[in-house]
């Protein structure tokens, strides 16, 4: 994408900034001015109670839905001053994986994944070739020619993080990807933005109920020979780099690292992390 | 049930009423911009078009049938059953193929475009879309709106002339007209006014159908009891707007052709 007028100097460097952002619906106030910054190959887990507006900021990062008040950066661009038009563009770098999956129920699994790439007429050797890598990288090759209404639960999350990755986006969100799943699903779809985050290095931002989620991605790694997830060692603690945010009442009540998470003295986040 | 207030309620119409003429205004716009989707056209031409087709052809034979059934006993009176085949002719082609088409159209097509659209926007495939960098008012209500107009005129034509085939199995039949006198003063009633006027409303008929449909499905809220109000409320407008439009169109088609 062209640098514009949208692209202040010294955003391109972070992945995401959300400065003052403040946004209401019908009367009720959902975020009140919130700020954050998302680092280039950071993940950063959201956490809050159901209706704290966790949702919503991924939805602000797409530009699916304008703050009343602030300024929201992404990949150097403010979206907020953006048009539909150019923030299509913009999109194409970003990949979502939705609570309830999203996935088009009309079209196959192989369709499902490769949406972006038919719209951006790809020859169909290549795009079969790509939703090839993108299932094999979710293990769910043998899903092909299924529609999403003959999949699991899980299963459908997993072609959603299928179809957010297919076009190798700069930044990640990920809306509950472990909501209503088993403990096993859930650790299998940890694993797999664990893998994400350690083998292609993306930007993420992690919106989930379970703080468990968060802290398995931050204690652990990616470990590509063994091919399944390992804890980290005092050495590789600085390139995992998994920070944590909890928000209360649209407010940013905590943003740091995991190990400043727990020592934290305030009676609210002692009760959400005990 | 909660009261709401006049102003409150002006003000919701306004808006739903400023809604539709973007979208309309968008699905006309994105005809001139790329990308085009030409195969999602010719999918919704077949769907809303050849789909359509059997109650079309089933609603155009029957009004012909009955409109020379129902006017034996009046050109009775006066002695002139001959004209027969002019009134069904301009009746169908005027008035009755193009409303009776698009009524039957805006039934089975705008619920099917509310309720699919509806349940896409209320499982968030909508919000996907647009996050996935396709702009939905592209890929989805342009190519409907452009099929349904596409494939309403020839909709109309299909339906005036299987109601003057209706009409000629009456005449022939029951009333005992002869088969050349039915045809030749059906032919020689219409006028080129006549033509345009009932080749004109069903583009503006088809346009309604596709954007009310289109509109309340992406303006859907509220899960499954949602998607059914959108459809119903999806038919009802459209049907309205139609009779409405009619009107006005008739008016106005009158009023240049004199």
């Amino acid at each position: 994408m062209a640098t514009s007028a949208n692209q202040p100097t010294g955003t391109i460097h972070k992945a995401i900034i959300f400065e003052d952002v403040a946004i209401g619906f019908e009367g009720l106030t959902v975020l009140d001015g919130v700020s954050f910054e998302l680092k280039r190959g950071e993940t950063k887990a959201l956490l809050g109670v159901a209706g704290s507006g966790k949702s919503t900021i991924l939805k602000l990062c797409l530009g699916l839905i304008k703050p009343d008040r602030g300024s929201i950066y992404v990949l150097g661009h403010d979206v907020t001053t953006m048009s539909e038009e150019e923030l299509f563009n913009l999109r194409n770098m970003i990949g979502i994986v939705f609570q309830e999956s999203a996935l088009f129920d009309s079209l196959i699994v192989r369709d499902n994944v490769a949406f972006r790439l038919m719209e951006e007429k790809l020859p169909e050797h290549e795009i079969d070739e790509r939703v090839r890598e993108a299932l094999r990288f979710v293990e769910l090759e043998q899903t092909m020619n299924m529609f999403p209404a003959e999949l699991s639960g899980g299963m459908r999350r997993r072609v959603g993080i299928a179809r957010a990755i297919i076009t190798r986006p700069e930044i990640l969100l990920y809306d509950s990807p472990t909501g209503g799943l088993d403990p096993i699903t859930s650790t299998t779809i940890i694993e797999l933005i664990m893998k994400q985050r350690d083998v292609y290095k993306t930007s993420a931002l992690l919106v989930s109920h379970r703080l468990q989620d968060g802290f398995m991605l931050a204690t652990h790694r990616y470990d590509p020979d063994r091919k399944h997830m390992i804890p980290i060692d005092g050495s590789a603690l600085r390139e995992v780099l998994t920070t944590f945010l909890i928000l209360k009442d649209g407010k940013v009540m905590f943003d740091g690292t995991g190990s400043e998470l727990v020592e934290v003295k305030d009676p609210y986040i002692r009760e959400y992390i005990s | 049930m909660e009261l709401t207030s006049p102003a409150e309620l002006l003000k919701k119409n306004a808006l739903a009423v400023q809604d539709y003429s973007l979208l309309a205004a968008r699905s006309v716009t994105n005809l001139f911009r790329r990308p085009r989707y030409v195969p999602d056209i010719i999918y919704q031409a077949d769907l809303i078009g050849v789909g359509s087709l059997p109650i079309v052809v089933l609603t155009g034979t029957f009004t012909g049938a009955v409109l020379a059934l129902n006017t034996r006993a009046t050109l009775e009176q006066f002695g002139v059953l001959s004209l027969t085949g002019q009134l069904v002719s301009v009746s169908m082609v005027r008035e009755l193929g193009p409303v009776l088409t698009s009524l039957m159209v805006a039934g089975r097509n705008a619920s099917g475009m509310a309720s699919e659209l509806g349940s896409m926007q209320v499982t968030e495939q909508i919000d996907a879309m647009r996050a996935l960098g396709t702009d939905p008012y592209k890929k989805l209500v342009t190519p409907r709106v452009v099929s349904t107009v596409f494939m309403m005129f020839f909709l109309t034509i299909i339906s005036d002339l299987v109601g003057l085939v209706g009409g000629w199995f009456i005449s022939y039949t029951w009333i005992g007209l002869d088969t050349f006198q039915y045809w030749n003063t059906a032919y020689q009633a219409l006028k080129f006014a006549d033509v345009t006027l009932g080749l004109v409303k069903p583009v503006l008929f088809g346009f309604i159908i596709a954007t009310v449909g289109c509109y309340y499905g992406l303006s859907t809220r509220g899960g499954t009891q949602g998607v059914g109000r959108s459809t119903t409320q999806a038919v009802v407008v459209a049907s309205v707007l139609i009779i409405a439009v009619d009107f006005f169109a008739t008016k106005f088609l009158l009023f240049i052709f004199g």
